[in-house]
C-alpha cells in the first residue's frame, strides 16, 4: 500500500486512530456500507431522489454503486460512477431517516477523497467544470461559484488564497461566465475588514470567538455585524480573529481531505490564540466543521486532533449560545414582520439546532410567526451543487418556495449564509421575493429599535 | 446483452431519457430491500409513463423472449423485485399520478407509481383514507403493494391491500390491455380477475391503473401499552380483547428480546424484566363507542396480570408508539444483516408462536427477536447475523425452515404480507400442496407462457419444486 508523503504521523494503532482514516483507505468504509439495509427509508426524504425518481439519486442505491466499487465491479472514475457521486446535497437528509444510522456523509466525502486520490484534483475540477456548460447556469453559477473557490485557488498552499477580494472574477472566467447580475452585493467591504478583532464590551461576562466563514464574510457582512452587535448587547466580548480562513467544507465536499486539514490548523491556531471560552459560527456549514469534520479529520494528529476535539465542544451556533448557555437578554423592540423559517440541513441534521432560532424569533415583539410545509426540507443548495445540477436544484427550490409563499410570510429567515443565496435565487424566479434574513438580524433589529425608542 | 435494435425500439417507445443501459445504473437495479439475496444485473431499465407503452414493451419483450421485471420502490421484501434472469426492468416511478379522486363513491385512481402516502396525503382533505399502512407507506409504490399484497400494522381492523383494490387495468403478457372491476362496491362480472392480479407478484401481468377504494378517517382513538410477566398473559390479553367484542386497530405485540434492544438504543423507559409488551390503539367515528372499547381493553390487560399505561394526549401517544417504531430500527443495529420473516399464525396461536421463535433462536444460537402484529397473527420473526460469518448464516436458514415449519404447524401460513418472491418459493409446497403448485403453474402458463414476467419468483418450475 502506498503511502503518502505528506501523510500525518500515524500513532499506534488503536481504534481512536483509525476512526478518520477512511478518508485515506477505502476499504475502511465498507463496515459503514454493510450497515445499510436497502430498506429504501431514504428514497422518503432525499430531495434529489424526490425530483429525479431515479435509483441512482438516492442513498441506498449510492452505497451499493459503493460496494460495487469496492468489489471491483465498476470503476471509481468511470464517468457515470463519477456524476452519481456528485448527484448528492450532501445534506444529510436521508441520515436523519435512515434506521440503522449509516453514516452516509461520511462515504460520500470517503468515495470523493478516493476519487481526488485516484485521478487528482485537476481531473476532478476538469470533470466539473466541464457539467457547467448550461447557459443556464449562468447567474446562479456567479453567485454560488464562490463557494468552489478554495477548490479553484487549492494550488496555493497559503491558506488566505482562500480569500481573495473577488473570487468571481476568477471562478467566472474559469467556467466562461463574465455577469455578476443577481449577486449579492460583493462590492461590500467583507466583514473582517469591517470590524476590529476585538469588540470590547463594558462589564463583559465573557470572551468568544466569532468564526465568521467565508460565506458571512463576503456575501452578508451585514449578518456577521449584527451577530456581533447581539453579542454586545448581551455582554461578551467578541474575538473575530483575521487570521481565520475558509472552514474548507467546499473543499472536503470535493474530496480534498489534505487542504481541509491545513485549514482546519490554521483556524485552530487562530482560535486558540484569542483565549475565548467558545467558537460561536452563523453558519451550519461551518459550526458543522468545527463540531464534526476537524476532530474527525485530525484525529491522527497529535498536535492538533486534542486541540480540534477541545473546540469541537465549544462550538456553538449563535442560537444556541444565546438560549442554553447564556440566558439572552428578552428584546423588546418590536419588528413588524410575518415571519416563516427555513432549517438549513447543516444546521439541523449537521448540529442538531432547530428549536433555538425559532426560539429566538418567537421572542421578538411584533414578529408573527408561521412554520411552513416540510422547513427542514433543503433548499436545494448544496453548495456548489446547484452548480453543476442546475436544474434539479432548481427545482427542489421551487417546491421550497411554494412552501414559503403559502405561510403568506413576509420574510424568511434562516441560519446559513449559501441557503439564503438559494432561497433568494427560488424566491426571485417564481416571482416572489421575499426578505431573506439571517435569524440574527431581526433579533439585532429589534435590539436596534429598544435603543431607539429609548433614546 | 440486449440486441441493440431492441434497445433502440425501447428508445422509440419510451424516449431516450427513460431507457438506463450503463453498468453503475444497472447495479441500482439489481436488488430490493430483502436481505441474503442473490443480486443480478438487468441488461436495461425502462421507465414508462403510458399504459400503451407498456403495452408495447412487452410486445417488444415477448417478441425478443426477453423478461420482465415490474419495479416501484423496490422496497419489498421476498426478493421479488430482483431482475434474476436478467432483461427489462419496468420501473413505474415515473408513472405516478394520481388520476381521480372520486369522495361520492369512496374512491381514487391511481397510476402504480404513486406512493401510498401520496395519496392519503391527497384524499386527506376529504376526511378519507386508502388504510393499507406498510412500514414503506412512506416510499413504497400502489403498484408494488397491490402486486405484493401488502399489510401493514392495521390489518385485523382494516384489512389488507386486496381489501381496498376495486378495480384495476392490467397489461398481460401478450401485450393485451384489459381493464376490470370499477368504483361499484358490487361487481360479479366475470371472474374476480383484482384478487387474481393482486399479489401475484408481477408474475401474471403488469398492473398500470388501480381503483382504489377510500373509508372515512376514524375520528376518534385511544392508545394503550400493556406489558406482561409471561408470554402466555400476553395471549391471553389477546384473546381476552377479541372475546370482548373489540377489534383494535393496531394490536402489537414485541417479545423482551426486541424490548431490551430498543431501550438499549432509544433509551425511552422501557421495562426490560417483562415478557412481552402490547401496544393497542381502538379507533371509530364515535367517542362513546372508543372510550367503551378502551375500557374492555384495560379491563382485559388488567385481568391476565398486564401493567397499563393509558396514553392522555397525543404526545404521550408518540411515546407509546415510540417503542414499536423503534423495534426493526434497533434490532437491525445488532448486526449487518436482517433476516426478517412475516410467518403468520392463526391469532389463538400467538403465544406458542412466540414461544416456538424463542426456542429455535436459542436451538442454533442466533440472535432472534420477534415483534409483530398480535390481532392479525402475522408475526415479525427478526434473526439478525453476520453475512460474512458462514456458519452463523447456515444455522440462521436452518431456524428460517424451522420458523416455517413451526408457523405451518399451528395451522398458519408462510408470508402474512411480504410475499413468496425468491426468498419462500422452496417452502411453497409445504403450504399448498403439489396439487396447489400445480395450479399456479398451470394459471402461470395460460397467462404467460413464455414466463416473461418476473421469471424465477412465487411460481416454481417444474424442477424447482
Amino acid at each position: 500500500m502506498s503511502t503518502s508523503t505528506e501523510s500525518p504521523v500515524r500513532p499506534e494503532e488503536g481504534k481512536e486512530a483509525r476512526k478518520g482514516s477512511y478518508f485515506e483507505e477505502l476499504e475502511l468504509i465498507r463496515k459503514e456500507l454493510d450497515k445499510c439495509m436497502k430498506c429504501g427509508n431514504c428514497m422518503a426524504v432525499c430531495p434529489v431522489y424526490g425530483v429525479e425518481k431515479l435509483e441512482t439519486s438516492v442513498t441506498r442505491s449510492k452505497i451499493a454503486i459503493a460496494e460495487a466499487v469496492l468489489d471491483g465491479q465498476l470503476e471509481l472514475d468511470d464517468p457515470q460512477v463519477y456524476a452519481m457521486l456528485f448527484n448528492c446535497l450532501v445534506c444529510k437528509s436521508c441520515m436523519s431517516n435512515c434506521p440503522t444510522q449509516v453514516n452516509f456523509e461520511r462515504i460520500m466525502l470517503a468515495l470523493r477523497a478516493a476519487l481526488v486520490r485516484k485521478n487528482g484534483l485537476p481531473w476532478l475540477k476538469k470533470m466539473i467544470f466541464s457539467t457547467l456548460n448550461n447557459p443556464k447556469l449562468f447567474d446562479a453559477g456567479m453567485r454560488l461559484g464562490a463557494l468552489m473557490q478554495p477548490l479553484v485557488f487549492r494550488g496555493e498552499q497559503d491558506g488566505r488564497a482562500m480569500a481573495p477580494r473577488s473570487p468571481f472574477t476568477v471562478v467566472g472566467k474559469a467556467i466562461g461566465m463574465d455577469s455578476e447580475r443577481l449577486l449579492p452585493s460583493t462590492t461590500a467591504k467583507p466583514l473582517r475588514e469591517r470590524v476590529p478583532e476585538v469588540v470590547q464590551v463594558q462589564n463583559a461576562t465573557m470572551k468568544v470567538a466569532f468564526f465568521t466563514g467565508d460565506s458571512l464574510n463576503y456575501f452578508y457582512p451585514q449578518a456577521g455585524e449584527d451577530l456581533i452587535e447581539v453579542l454586545s448587547a448581551n455582554k461578551i466580548e467578541v474575538h473575530i480573529p483575521k487570521e481565520q480562513v475558509c472552514c474548507g467544507t467546499p473543499v472536503l465536499v470535493h474530496g480534498d481531505v489534505e487542504t481541509v486539514r491545513k485549514l482546519a490548523r490554521k483556524n485552530i491556531d487562530a482560535m486558540d490564540k484569542t483565549g475565548s471560552a467558545y467558537i460561536i459560527t452563523g453558519c451550519g456549514s461551518c459550526g458543522n466543521a468545527w463540531q464534526h469534520d476537524f476532530p474527525e479529520l485530525l484525529a491522527d494528529d497529535p498536535t492538533y486532533g486534542e486541540r480540534a476535539r477541545y473546540w469541537a465542544e465549544r462550538t456553538y451556533d449563535i442560537s444556541t449560545f444565546l438560549t442554553k448557555i447564556i440566558s439572552m437578554r428578552p428584546p423588546k423592540g418590536r419588528v413588524e414582520q410575518v415571519v416563516t423559517y427555513h432549517d438549513p440541513c447543516h444546521l439541523k441534521k449537521g448540529m442538531q439546532v432547530s428549536t433555538e432560532p425559532r426560539t429566538i424569533l418567537k421572542s421578538i415583539p411584533g414578529i408573527s410567526f408561521k412554520e411552513m410545509k416540510a422547513p427542514d426540507a433543503c433548499c436545494g443548495s448544496g453548495g456548489s451543487y446547484v452548480l453543476t445540477h442546475y436544474e434539479t436544484a432548481a427545482t427542489i427550490g421551487k417546491k421550497k418556495a411554494d412552501d414559503i409563499v403559502q405561510t403568506g410570510a413576509t420574510a424568511v429567515a434562516t441560519g446559513c449564509p449559501a441557503c439564503m443565496m438559494q432561497l433568494m435565487d427560488n424566491m426571485h424566479r417564481c416571482g416572489q421575493d421575499r426578505e431573506i434574513v439571517h435569524y440574527i438580524s431581526l433579533l439585532a433589529e429589534s435590539y436596534r429599535k429598544e435603543k431607539e425608542a429609548e433614546n | 446483452m440486449l440486441a441493440q435494435p431492441v434497445l433502440s425500439q425501447l428508445e422509440q417507445i419510451v424516449g431516450k431519457d427513460n431507457v438506463l443501459t450503463s453498468k453503475m445504473d444497472m447495479v441500482a437495479y439489481s436488488y430490493d430491500a430483502t436481505a441474503d439475496m442473490p443480486k443480478q444485473l438487468p441488461d436495461v431499465v425502462v421507465f414508462p409513463q403510458t399504459s400503451d407503452m407498456v403495452a408495447a414493451i412487452v410486445r417488444l419483450a415477448r417478441e425478443h423472449k426477453v423478461p420482465i421485471y415490474s419495479r416501484g420502490a423496490g422496497t419489498n421484501l421476498s426478493g421479488g423485485a430482483v431482475p434474476l434472469k436478467k432483461g427489462i426492468v419496468l420501473s413505474f416511478q415515473k408513472m405516478n399520478k394520481i388520476l381521480d379522486i372520486d369522495p361520492d363513491n369512496l374512491s381514487a385512481v391511481v397510476q402504480p407509481g404513486v406512493i401510498i402516502g401520496t395519496l392519503n396525503a391527497a384524499v386527506a382533505p376529504h376526511g378519507l383514507i386508502y388504510p393499507p399502512d406498510p412500514g414503506t407507506v412512506a416510499t413504497a409504490t400502489m403498484g408494488g403493494s397491490a402486486a405484493e399484497n401488502s399489510g401493514g400494522l392495521r390489518g385485523l381492523k382494516y384489512g389488507v391491500t386486496k381489501d381496498y383494490v376495486m378495480g384495476m387495468e392490467v397489461v398481460l403478457a401478450n401485450g393485451e390491455k384489459v381493464r376490470f372491476g370499477g368504483k361499484t362496491v358490487k361487481n360479479v362480472t366475470a371472474y374476480d380477475f383484482a384478487n387474481l392480479f393482486v399479489g401475484s407478484e408481477g408474475t401474471l401481468g403488469i398492473i398500470t391503473e388501480i381503483t382504489a377504494k377510500l373509508i372515512p378517517a376514524p375520528k376518534y382513538r385511544r392508545t394503550l401499552v400493556g406489558t406482561f410477566k409471561t408470554l402466555v398473559d400476553a395471549g391471553n390479553t389477546v384473546s381476552g380483547i377479541i372475546a370482548a367484542k373489540v377489534i383494535p386497530a393496531t394490536m402489537e405485540i414485541m417479545d423482551n428480546m426486541t424490548l431490551c434492544t430498543v431501550e438499549n438504543s432509544a433509551k425511552i423507559g422501557l421495562p426490560t424484566d417483562v415478557e412481552a409488551m402490547l401496544l393497542i390503539e381502538v379507533d371509530g367515528m364515535s367517542e362513546d363507542v372508543v372510550m367503551a372499547e378502551a375500557e374492555a381493553v384495560q379491563e382485559a390487560v388488567i385481568k391476565n396480570n398486564g401493567s397499563l399505561r393509558v396514553a392522555q394526549s397525543d404526545k404521550e401517544r408518540d411515546e407509546l408508539w415510540a417503542a414499536r417504531r423503534n423495534a426493526l430500527p434497533a434490532l437491525a443495529q445488532l448486526n449487518n444483516t436482517v433476516i426478517l420473516e412475516d410467518a403468520t399464525v392463526p391469532r389463538s396461536h400467538i403465544t406458542d408462536m412466540l414461544i416456538a421463535c424463542q426456542n429455535i433462536g436459542k436451538k442454533y444460537n442466533l440472535t432472534l427477536g420477534t415483534f409483530g402484529h398480535a390481532g392479525d397473527g402475522n408475526l415479525h420473526p427478526t434473526i439478525l447475523c453476520d453475512k460474512n460469518n458462514k456458519d452463523e448464516m447456515e444455522r440462521m436458514h436452518k431456524a428460517v425452515d424451522e420458523i416455517f415449519a413451526a408457523a405451518l404447524g399451528f395451522g398458519g401460513t408462510l408470508s402474512g404480507e411480504h410475499g413468496i418472491g425468491m426468498a419462500k418459493m422452496k417452502y411453497l409446497k409445504d403450504e399448498i400442496g403439489e396439487s396447489g403448485v400445480e395450479l399456479m403453474r398451470s394459471l402461470k402458463a395460460a397467462l404467460d407462457p413464455d414466463s416473461i414476467l418476473n421469471p424465477g419468483k412465487m411460481v416454481p418450475a417444474a424442477t424447482e419444486a
